[in-house]
């Protein structure tokens, strides 16, 4: 049992500003059809730091993220997580889907223990047990480790999944539209819990989402993207105070954020 | 209280009402399988009676009981049909086992690898659409008149629904999950094994059930066309002295034959695929 990865407590947030993924120079051009999805992306994201990326279909977003999980490789450019090259997918990035993707012939607890299990060996996750149970019980879904996932709500399986992307103490989280399937009342519940895990462990997060609001009420910084070619038009930051609520969503500020982006994404729409 | 609710509880009385339910759906199964076994067999009571047919064509139920009786007491007490029933078993579960370990193996390497997909696909479409039964000639005077030349038509006919069902299973798994296990560091053997083989185990299985029909159909042909001693000659022979009653209650015995197979095929899915629970009318598959 690795104690020193139990890091469910928070850390003082002291060395801040410690880059933990570079990006310089980063293009992509898809040799299919010769479409540029992403051009010139420059990106430096802190430890702690929760960064999300807003933009049409199109933009290049997820592209972007699948060249940041190692997924795909880019055209040309950087791509540096924690001083190593990213050149295929690795353990200390963790991923979150749009569907929770949890197999449905195994336990909530079999799913989660899934990325160490295919890593390390059945005997590495079984030992890993009582850490997926601290997790279970982190996201309270502690009495749900034994059931098979056709018994959870759509909510309780992107816990669960949230539970599978930490299992493995990644330095960096990657967040594919996670809630984008859930219904609404889900989905800011689900927020409050990503903000909590996320300031408790002190995670270093990349969210790509449709939602303004949800993106602004995350993040410490926001990415515009615009597309042909996929590129970052702005790199706004977020000053509303930590923890934030959800009333906060219906401040002035929170609204002026909104409105901002909407106005440089809305520009594009009917031009 | 306000005027709205003071009206409210006027009319406090609960509203019940009843969805209605149409008389043919509220019928049991027992009382509608009992009823519908009673019209068949009186229409064909009736046809009998009143010799819309020969009887040589067409027996009574009451010769065709007979007859279910008689052969039964020589199944029972072991006689010459016990033995080509036997036959017939030993040709199916052979064929079957065959047909499952080439139509698998092959299943795998269409659905799994792009050599498959582009080289093998193509030449099983292309036997699949010819029609099996004409290949029986060729299997006798390749394999005898024995057991062998059966197997090999029956299994013949089981390996293709097999091979695409497999193919179909692994291509079953979402874009989401294929993603999950490259972003775990699965391997491609880890991928196929655990995620692409039970994810595809609900279409493996139906391959599955419309083989062991297919095997069924494929050794009683092969029998038919190569002689031997299973019940596919019996039949032959019964019919060729037109005794139809014994036709029809050897074809009776043989179903037995086939719903143990087709249920022991029902029965290893849901021990394995017990996350999926098949939705086939009536409950039976």
């Amino acid at each position: 049992m690795p104690v020193e990865t139990r890091q469910l407590k928070s850390v003082p947030a002291a060395s801040q500003t410690r880059p933990v993924y570079q990006i310089a120079r980063l293009s992509k051009t898809y040799a299919r059809n010769q479409l540029v999805a992403l051009s010139d992306v420059h990106l430096t994201i802190n430890k702690g730091e929760f960064v999300s990326v807003v933009g049409s279909s199109g933009c290049g977003k997820s592209t972007l993220l699948k060249i940041m999980a190692g997924l795909m490789p880019p055209t040309t450019g950087r791509v540096v997580l924690e001083g190593e090259p990213v050149v295929g997918p690795r353990r200390d990035i963790g991923m979150m889907f749009q569907q929770a993707t949890l197999l449905p012939w195994k336990t909530t607890i079999e799913n989660i223990l899934l990325p160490i299990e295919m890593r390390d060996g059945r005997a590495a996750a079984r030992d890993a047990r009582d850490r997926a149970m601290d997790l279970l019980t982190l996201v309270g879904l502690g009495d749900f480790a034994n059931v098979y996932p056709g018994e959870l709500s759509g909510g309780m399986a992107q816990r669960a999944s949230i539970c599978r992307m930490l299992v493995s103490d990644p330095a960096m989280l990657l967040l594919d539209e996670p809630f984008s399937a859930l219904d609404e009342l889900t989905r800011d519940f689900m927020n409050m819990e990503l903000q909590r895990i996320c300031s408790e462990r002190h995670a270093t997060a990349f969210l790509v989402t449709h939602s303004l609001a949800e993106a602004v009420f995350l993040s410490d910084r926001i990415l515009v993207m615009k597309a042909r070619p996929g590129r970052i038009v702005e790199d706004i930051r977020i000053d509303l105070p930590r923890p934030r609520t959800l009333e906060m969503i219906n401040t002035p500020e929170f609204g002026e954020i909104v409105a901002h982006i909407r106005d440089l994404l809305g520009r594009e729409a009917y031009s | 209280m306000t005027d709205a609710t003071q009206q409210d509880t006027d009319t406090d009385a609960d509203t019940i009402w009843v969805e209605h339910e149409a008389l043919i759906d509220r019928i049991p199964r027992w009382v509608a399988m009992t009823l519908l076994f009673i019209v068949v067999v009186g229409i064909w009571d009736l046809a009998t009676r009143l010799e819309w047919v020969s009887r040589i064509i067409l027996p009574t139920p009451g010769e065709t009981l007979d007859d279910l009786i008689f052969v039964g007491r020589n199944l029972a007490s072991g006689g010459y049909m016990l033995e080509a029933l036997w036959t017939t078993t030993r040709t199916v579960f052979y064929a079957f086992a065959i047909a499952i370990g080439i139509g698998f193996s092959l299943g795998v390497l269409v659905g799994e690898t792009k050599f498959g997909e582009r080289a093998v696909m193509p030449y099983l479409v292309a036997i699949d659409t010819m029609p099996k039964v004409a290949f029986a000639p060729l299997f006798i005077a390749w394999l005898g008149f024995d057991i062998a030349s059966k197997v090999a038509l029956a299994a013949f006919i089981a390996t293709f629904p097999i091979v695409v069902a497999t193919a179909a299973g692994l291509y079953a798994a979402s874009e989401n999950e294929r993603m999950l296990f490259k972003s775990i560091g699965a391997t491609r053997m880890q991928t196929l094994v655990r995620l692409k083989l039970p994810n595809g185990l609900p279409y493996i299985f139906t391959g599955l059930k419309i083989a062991a029909v297919g095997v069924m159909a494929g050794a009683i042909t092969g029998e038919f066309l190569g002689g031997g001693s299973g019940f596919g000659a019996l039949i032959r022979q019964s019919a060729s002295q037109l005794d139809t009653p014994r036709v029809f209650s050897l074809i009776l015995y043989l179903s037995l034959l086939g719903l143990a197979l087709y249920f022991m095929v029902v029965f290893l899915q849901r021990r394995l695929v017990f996350w999926n629970k098949s939705q086939t009318p009536g409950g039976i598959g």
